[in-house]
């Protein structure tokens, strides 16, 4: 390895330390940024994987945080699984559960895929409102004792989500990173430059496409699962918000520079940035958001990190495959 | 069985049509293993459509094509192409956000099915051999037109075929750089590849076949002996009456 690459380990190395220790140093008000921070940035990497790798784009998401928080839910009250082991079940099954959703969505392409992706997510939004068991439109609690029985107090608790939230995005940004440098992510992004010469050069596009696509949406649906632990409450609106985990999402990725890794990483700190300053102005920060994203379209199209390539030429993550 | 081994390509009865149209018109094509085949024909005379059809890219609506001694009529692209099947694009379809190096390895570990490590090497060789050795790391859709038809080749040859279509490859190459494609089409062939070739470089074409087939009309005009069959009194009208 040479030294630049040492330095880069070494750095990267640095960073995850500091984020592993948060619990011993961050307030708790600060933990809780992180954690959303943690989920964002992986909800992100793994939009970007779909849309900006692979040429999926969906704006359906929200489907499988939904479908993750109701099963993690649903899994721990009337299952009786501990939540830790109820983490992982729920997404599992909620890569089960997309898998008969991707040959509904699989029968639509461009445009219509993505249209066709909302939709779906907005019937099981429908569907998980009409659920009484799981207190229909207007939600559920998850119940006091099952919480408790997590960790001893609340800060263990609270230390315990941060570190899963941190390790599922560290997992998630490592693991995108593997994939696109095998022959798993370059046929990925032949498919996305080039459906029909992917094909015609023996990529097999539609298993890969399901593939992927289940495996997002377990990783989302493990994501909605955390998500909603933490949240300790879950209503229909809240876990298939389009805005949420799909509108907000996509800003991260688009903003910071799609197709890249250190893209999304960059954009969820501008994001994080953003609200902690403007959530208070109301509807007023959804428009500003919209704003800031246009300019940099028209400025930037390869984002944040787009206009830092323009200033130096550099690399954290060698595998940015975009146009 | 013994034609299995000598007939890379068997092809019956190819027909097309687009709505009212007959792009193929019950054409039949045999390659024997090694043989490198010309194809030449006016514009619009269905050439491209019947690589479309070897290549699996379209479905044929009639006919049967045979590829190696099983037929492939109902077979995808992707799997014909894992069986040996190499193909060009005569409007260069490169993976343009990846660079030249990556879009031949996409090629060699799925069409060609070898490792990362086999596939690099193979492509890096592949790539000095057509001259694009230093554009290696060049992203695709910095490439002129010219190396994007270079690449389509590149990447047809990564996945290690048995049989190579190549659409239209020696249009706009000066004479050096055309004597230089021949060179390399007779060394893809030593190595035992089949080719089949549509060119309207009639005479970069005559220097590599062993047989030429006319199409017009979506239908085979004539078939033979290179030059004979180019010089034939049907084949000069088509030629003669275009270039006139």
């Amino acid at each position: 390895m040479s030294i630049q690459n040492w330095a880069r380990l070494g750095l990267l190395i640095v960073a995850v330390a500091i984020l592993v220790s948060g619990p011993y140093w961050a307030s708790r008000g600060t933990m809780r940024l992180l954690i959303e921070v943690f989920y964002f940035l992986a909800l992100a990497q793994l939009w970007n994987l779909l849309a900006g790798y692979s040429g999926l784009i969906s704006v359906g998401q929200q489907a499988f945080v939904g479908l993750g928080g109701y099963a993690m839910f649903s899994l721990a009250m009337f299952a009786g699984v501990p939540i830790l082991f109820a983490l992982p079940l729920a997404g599992i099954l909620t890569a089960l559960i997309a898998w008969p959703t991707a040959f509904v969505a699989f029968r639509l392409s461009g445009p219509y895929f993505a249209i066709g992706t909302w939709v779906i997510a907005e019937v099981y939004r429908l569907v998980f409102a009409q659920i009484p068991a799981l207190g229909g439109g207007s939600g559920i609690s998850l119940p006091a004792g099952l919480v408790k029985a997590m960790a001893s107090g609340r800060s263990a608790r609270e230390s315990l989500i941060y570190w899963i939230a941190l390790a599922i995005m560290l997992v998630v940004v490592l693991g995108i990173w593997i994939v696109m440098r095998s022959r798993v992510g370059l046929s990925l992004s032949a498919l996305r430059d080039n459906e029909e010469a992917a094909v015609s050069v023996g990529v097999r596009t539609r298993s890969l496409k399901f593939v992927i696509y289940i495996a997002t949406a377990g990783m989302t649906g493990l994501i909605g699962a955390l998500i909603f632990v933490q949240k300790l409450r879950i209503t229909p609106e809240a876990a298939f918000s389009v805005t949420d985990w799909s509108v907000l999402v996509i800003f991260i990725v688009v903003i910071g520079g799609i197709g890249t890794l250190e893209g999304p990483i960059l954009g969820c700190i501008l994001f994080f940035v953003l609200r902690e300053y403007l959530a208070d102005l109301g509807a007023w920060y959804m428009i500003i958001l919209g704003t800031i994203s246009v300019v940099i379209m028209l400025v930037e199209p390869r984002g944040l990190w787009g206009l830092i390539l323009r200033w130096r030429n550099i690399t954290v993550f060698p595998v940015t495959r975009r146009k | 069985m013994s034609q299995s081994n000598q007939t890379i390509l068997d092809a019956r009865g190819l027909s097309k049509s687009f709505g009212a149209l007959k792009v193929t018109n019950d054409v039949s094509l045999q390659v024997a293993t090694g043989e490198a085949l010309g194809i030449i024909g006016p514009n619009g005379a269905g050439k491209s459509t019947l690589f479309n059809l070897i290549a699996g890219t379209l479905p044929v609506d009639a006919g049967h094509i045979v590829i190696a001694g099983r037929d492939v009529t109902r077979t995808t692209a992707g799997v014909r192409c894992r069986m040996g099947v190499g193909r060009t694009y005569q409007i260069p379809k490169p993976f343009d956000g990846m660079t030249v190096l990556e879009n031949l390895l996409v090629a060699a570990t799925n069409g060609g099915g070898q490792s990362m490590d086999e596939a690099t090497a193979s492509a890096i060789d592949i790539l000095d051999r057509l001259g694009l050795g230093e554009l290696a790391d060049t992203q695709a859709s910095q490439l002129r037109l010219l190396d994007r038809k270079r690449l389509e080749m590149a990447r047809a040859l990564a996945t290690q075929p048995r049989l190579l279509l190549l659409d239209e490859i020696a249009g706009g190459l000066t004479e050096q750089e055309c004597e230089g494609l021949v060179a390399t089409i007779k060394d893809i062939r030593a190595a035992g590849v089949s080719i089949i070739w549509i060119e309207h470089v009639v005479h970069a074409l005559l220097a590599v076949v062993d047989r030429l087939v006319v199409i017009n009309f979506g239908e085979v005009l004539a078939e033979g002996l290179p030059q004979e069959t180019f010089r034939s009194r049907e084949v000069q009208e088509i030629y003669l009456g275009i270039e006139a």
